[in-house]
């Protein structure tokens, strides 16, 4: 079977952070949060709740033997807050009990005493006040402001996008163990096993030598467990540390909701000019990004927006300028795309309403502009095997988008209070951490004697198939069955210094690593029987379907046979291996270099049909041509681009997280944020992989998926927009996503 | 507070001590140690925590899926839930398969979930049809695959089995001969029959029926005050006709609205309006008295009714109360009603066919969410003539209210496009919409003169046009 986790899934058997049965001297812990956006901290009274029969202990600050620190990049977090308070839900303190509803009615005992400071939720308004986490990056080519003299249109406007919530199923969830020497062992549902040992063994004052970390697998992680799982698992540490016991923390949803970071919303402000045939000659951008209270990963985020700045398009004078604004709301964070789709928003905007001014269709600007081989992105690197345009082409030939235009215009017209919109949304986005030093991954492989094999790796299986991916790689590199193969849980005394299973990048990394150590393995193995037999030194040895042929011809000798005798030969059948991906490289001081091991290149179609009396609308088909290089796994790489496409949907229209004047959210709850369910996907869901695509940079040729197919969503704004504008011609231009039912229905009938 | 509590959990009877209050999610985790049923958003919007509630009708039990979430384990007393361990064989069950066929899992988080709900569907759908399986998953949320291989998986499922399913009348037995029943399941019957001397008398706390609501936002509450499940065991017909007017248990829930067939007959669309009142787990579990009751200012069944000179029937020991449901809210959560009384039935007069009925409900997203504006009509119209209307609103006023004054309006005015844009100004003077995590006053404000209009579009076709409308 190909996708052992799925007989797994489907019998309710697959065990996660939650599911493993707890030891009876357990704590369960609940995590006590500022009631306020922003104050300092004056008192925190915990007498009351310590005396509720069952609470353990009670923990602050000033409890934590080692560094109070858990920011990633920037050290601006602390695990749990001392002096100040910058978000409502940051930690404060952690109560443990003998159950969760004894701690949390301890929890409700807890006072604080806080001197309230003035809270900022507003980006722009955080610049004002001069509060920025880095100094403005700015990535630029040519020189916009002299090109703007050549330019015969020149638009500008303010696009905004709104945060999002990960909603991965499974919540924040750790439990720490303490072991013999002052040792942690930590269960985590976190994308990043290394991120949770360092920031454990900082917080408890170890080294990290004395810190594991296993991850099983993950309910879902979408970059919310990137960074975000650190403090959870932290907490939960300390309190085993303290109290030489288990202790096991999962945050209920709403907390959950309440309490981490999410999307950055961003406004921007753009400029673009062009010639009267449409050709982009000049796009200026100003990203304000709401990074939240802490720096968390918001300034590697803001790095991503300005890297795609120009989404696929040549544009040749661009000045991309990133502000990191330092708000009351917690900490944003990775979230599948990691910034770029911010940035694709803001320059389709551009296009939009430039083809608006110029009376023509957005398409024709598009395509006019896409990526041709050998073009120089902004940021100094060459566009290579660049399939812009081949995706482009397939996707008018496939789906005929006159055809399209033509159809949607005739129901417009035959449909007074229905109207259909459609648009087209084509994606380049890049591969590689865009920090050059984490793009590496090591992998260790065990071959036992009785020739069944286990594979440890940097990843963690959290929906996107690596596992399956691992064995697929393991199996066709070493030429033995499926069946073998084994993924082991992630943990970081198999496998250490892992970077996050993030960024689209691990089937590459992890997988390169793997064919390594496969390669190690085989070496050795074929070797130790090529001596057995007593082959001549030139002879070529191979593994074939488990079968040892010599010279291409049968030798008789099977993966189990060769096996067995290598163990007794005391061969060394196990293999680690690290993979670095060569040739990338980024100057940060000039903002130029090879950031990027090769790029991923789609374009979709998306429409849309408004109820023009209600607001509501339905998103009915996305039509995708997607350049998947040559998938080894289409299936799951069909699962990638179909999930990421309905994330993205969701983004643009329903997802809307709401903060009241306090920062307080208000969208805590299922309940009040709305991602999408099974009646908004469309009806029509249709992606075609992109014909004859190559990509040596990746495994056997394929290209990374995770992140990519998201940026189609965008299409759905653009297209509502359309059709909306079909009802209203006259209509002021909207660039606020989402695009909820309440944004249209107020566009179209607000007297404002 | 603790009662004794028996019922059958897959194939085991088990008997518990326990808070009836409690969270049937909780105690099958933690005490059962049945972990396939997750935990994720603990408030019936996600299925992740899915059980099917099997319940002892006349030698046949009958199987509903529910959130366990938001079921007080005192609901399961003397029935058989089936969580997904129960569903399990030796090899996948034919819905099993068909997820693993068209890779309808990635993390795998919500799929227990999504395999019960199709399950469930089987035992008490009319047709097995890919439609109706996907509409019994309305209620399960999955933020990995896009639901398009959940769609695949339930299409695979279809094409192999459907048919064989449907043409029986034995379903349970067919259901056990494809493997997607264990065989135990066809014993249940009887040892149910045996379980059934459970402690029956009137419990303390608070009243309660479906919960779907009471246990998310009194969660705390029930726990510590106890929890009075009214008694659904009554041998009387839950829907009736008497005397032209048509009386509704309390406790009947929303799926027993849906499937009535005297309500098919009465409101031809009350299938489709009520496909959007929360998910199949929610609507196999919410009742009509719940959500009057719990007089939320958009719940969905107040507003569908209020037009219809609906009258509430309070029971407090032998004493009958009558209240108008126009007059039972007097606030926001604020009733016309003693903490003792418990509502009974619910009457209204059944409309004479000249009466034409719309119903129209705007959430953020269409289905499974809650109205951020919903209002429903009863209209008679002579000659274009209006001799009778009555429009409620909801989300727009602290409880779910007519709008009186647009009414009186409009009765006895001629059905046309200037008399609708007056009255729409009259309802924009008699609401009082605010601000919240719905939408925001302006907002609310002209959705419902949009969904007024909607009223008279779609009931006057021939009188209000869509062209009139046209900006």
């Amino acid at each position: 079977m190909l996708n052992i986790d799925l007989n797994a899934h489907v019998r309710g058997e697959s065990i996660f952070i939650n599911d493993i049965p707890a030891p009876v001297n357990t704590v369960y812990l609940t995590v006590f949060y500022s009631p306020e956006a922003h104050g300092r901290i004056k008192q925190i009274i915990t007498k009351e709740a310590e005396k509720i029969p069952g609470v353990k202990g009670i923990f602050t600050a000033k409890d934590i033997p080692g560094r109070n620190q858990v920011g990633g990049i920037i050290f601006d977090e602390e695990l749990l807050a001392e002096g100040e308070v910058n978000y409502i839900g940051q930690p404060v303190a952690v109560v443990a009990a003998v159950s969760y509803s004894i701690a949390r009615n301890a929890r409700d005992k807890i006072k604080i005493e806080i001197e309230k400071l003035s809270v900022i939720i507003d980006p722009r308004e955080a610049y004002e006040a001069g509060k920025l986490i880095i100094s403005p990056k700015v990535f630029s080519c040519g020189d916009t402001g002299s090109a703007w003299k050549d330019c015969d249109v020149i638009v500008d406007g303010k696009a905004e996008t709104g945060s999002q919530e990960h909603i991965y199923m499974e919540t924040q969830s750790a439990v720490a163990y303490p072991v013999e020497n002052g040792g942690i062992r930590i269960l985590s549902s976190t994308q990043a096993p290394t991120s949770v040992q360092r920031a454990a063994a900082e917080i408890l004052g170890i080294p990290m030598n004395k810190v594991e970390v296993d991850v099983p697998r993950i309910g879902g992680g979408f970059g919310g467990k990137e960074d975000q799982a650190n403090s959870w698992a932290a907490l939960a540490a300390l309190v085993s540390f303290k109290l030489k016991c288990p202790a096991k923390l999962v945050l209920p949803r709403n907390e959950d909701i309440t309490v981490t970071g999410k999307r950055h919303p961003y406004t921007s402000d753009f400029k673009i000019g062009l010639n009267k045939e449409g050709k982009i000659l000049a796009y200026e951008v100003v990203f304000y990004q709401n990074a939240g209270a802490a720096a968390d990963l918001s300034p590697a985020i803001l790095d991503r927006t300005l890297f795609h700045a120009a989404n696929c398009y040549f544009i040749p004078n661009l000045k991309a300028t990133g502000l990191c604004c330092r708000t009351n709301v917690p900490p944003n964070t990775a979230f599948r795309g990691f910034g770029g789709p911010q940035a694709m928003f803001v320059i389709e905007a551009a296009i939009y309403k430039a083809a608006e001014v110029m009376g023509i269709d957005p398409l024709v600007i598009q395509q006019k502009n896409l990526l041709k081989e050998g073009d120089q992105f902004h940021f100094g690197q060459k566009a290579i095997n660049c399939t812009a345009r081949n995706c482009w082409q397939s996707l008018d030939s496939g789906f005929n988008l006159k055809a399209v235009t033509n159809s949607i215009k005739e129901f417009n017209i035959a449909n007074p209070l229905l109207k259909k919109g459609m648009a087209v949304m084509p994606v380049c986005f890049g591969i590689s951490f865009t920090n050059t030093f984490m793009n590496q991954a090591s992998v260790l492989v065990h071959v036992y004697s009785d020739g069944s094999i286990g594979i440890s790796s940097a990843a963690v299986e959290m929906g996107q198939g690596i596992n399956s991916k691992l064995r697929q790689i393991a199996s066709k590199t070493l030429s033995v069955d499926i069946e073998r193969l084994k993924v082991e849980s992630s943990n970081t005394t198999r496998v250490a210094n892992t970077s996050p299973t993030a960024a689209s990048s691990s089937t590459d990394l992890n997988g390169k690593a793997l064919i390594i150590s496969c390669n190690i393995l085989l070496d050795r193995i074929l070797k130790s029987v090529k001596a057995d037999l007593k082959l001549k030194e030139n002879s070529f040895l191979e593994l074939r379907d488990e079968q040892v042929l010599s010279n291409g011809v049968p030798t008789g000798l099977t993966w189990e046979e060769i096996i067995r005798a290598a163990f007794f030969k005391r061969v060394n059948l196990s293999a680690q291996a690290q993979y670095a991906t060569p040739g990338i490289y980024f100057d940060q001081e000039t903002s130029k270099g090879n950031a990027f091991s090769y790029h991923v290149y789609g374009a979709a179609i998306i429409e849309a049909t408004l109820d023009c009396i209600t607001g509501i609308y339905k998103i009915d088909s996305v039509k995708v041509v997607h350049d998947f290089g040559k998938s080894f796994s289409l299936q799951t790489d069909l699962g990638q681009a179909e999930g990421g496409i309905v994330q993205g949907l969701g983004w643009m229209t329903i997802e809307d997280i709401l903060y009241d004047m306090s920062g307080k959210i208000i969208t805590d709850s299922l309940s009040n944020y709305k991602i999408p369910d099974i009646h908004f996907v469309p009806d029509e869901m249709k992606i075609i992989p992109l014909e004859d695509s190559n990509n040596p940079s990746g495994i056997f040729n394929s290209k990374a998926i995770g992140e990519p197919p998201l940026m189609y969503g965008i299409g759905a704004f653009f297209a509502i927009e359309n059709a909306m504008k079909a009802f209203r011609p006259g209509m002021n231009t909207i660039l606020t996503a989402p695009l909820t039912p309440e944004r249209v229905l107020l566009a179209l009938y607000s007297k404002i | 507070m603790k009662k004794t509590i028996r019922f059958i959990c897959n194939n085991e009877i088990i008997s518990a001590e326990i808070n009836p209050a409690i969270s049937t999610l909780d105690f099958i985790r933690t005490e059962l140690h049945l972990t396939g049923t997750k935990e994720s958003c603990r408030e019936g919007d996600c299925g992740a925590c899915s059980i099917l509630c099997g319940k002892l009708c006349n030698d046949i039990v009958k199987y509903r899926a529910v959130n366990s979430c938001i079921l007080p384990i005192g609901a399961i007393a003397g029935k058989h839930i089936v969580t997904i361990e129960g569903l399990n064989q030796q090899s996948l069950t034919p819905v099993q398969q068909s997820f693993v066929k068209e890779n309808g899992a990635q993390c795998g988080f919500c799929t227990p979930g999504f395999i019960i709900s199709l399950t469930g569907s089987l035992f008490s759908c009319n047709e097995i049809n890919y439609e109706n399986l996907i509409s019994s998953i309305d209620g399960n949320i999955c933020r990995c695959t896009g639901y398009a291989s959940i769609k695949r998986s339930v299409k695979s499922f279809t094409e192999n089995y459907s048919i064989k399913i449907t043409q029986t009348s034995d379903r349970i037995h067919k259901l056990v001969r494809y493997n997607i029943l264990p065989e135990y399941f066809l014993s249940i019957p009887q040892r149910l029959s045996k379980l059934r001397d459970f402690d029956h008398k009137a419990h303390t706390g608070i009243p309660a029926a479906g919960c779907t609501d009471l246990s998310i936002q009194n969660k705390n509450k029930i726990e510590r005050r106890g929890i009075n499940l009214i008694d659904r065991e009554s041998k009387s017909p839950h829907i009736y006709i008497e005397n032209k007017a048509c009386l509704i248990s309390a406790f009947t829930t929303v799926k027993e609205i849906c499937e009535s067939k005297i309500l098919n007959k009465i409101f031809p669309g009350i299938k489709n309006y009520f496909s959007m009142f929360g998910s199949t787990q929610i609507r196999n579990r919410a009742t009509i008295g719940g959500n009057i009751i719990n007089a939320s200012p958009i719940g969905d069944l107040s507003i569908f009714f209020l037009p219809f000179n609906t009258i509430l029937y309070f029971r407090e020991g032998e004493e009958l109360r009558e209240v108008r449901l126009s007059e039972l809210y007097k606030g926001y959560k604020q009733l016309d009603k003693k903490p003792t009384e418990i509502l009974e039935i619910i009457s209204f007069e059944i409309p004479v066919e000249e009466f034409k009925i719309n119903f129209e409900k705007v959430s953020r997203r269409t289905y499974l969410d809650i109205a951020c504006v919903n209002s429903a009509i009863l209209i008679l119209a002579n000659q274009k003539i209006i001799k009778h209307v009555s429009i409620s609103a909801g989300g727009v006023a602290p409880f779910p209210m007519l709008l009186k004054d647009t009414a009186k309006y409009l009765k006895g005015k001629e059905v046309c496009l200037t008399n609708l844009k007056e009255a729409c100004v009259i309802a924009s003077k008699e609401i009082s919409p605010i601000s919240d995590v719905r939408g925001s006053a302006e907002y609310k404000a002209i959705l419902l003169k949009q969904l007024i209009l909607s009223h008279f579009l779609k009931l006057f076709p021939d009188i209000i046009k869509a062209e009139d409308f046209v900006c």
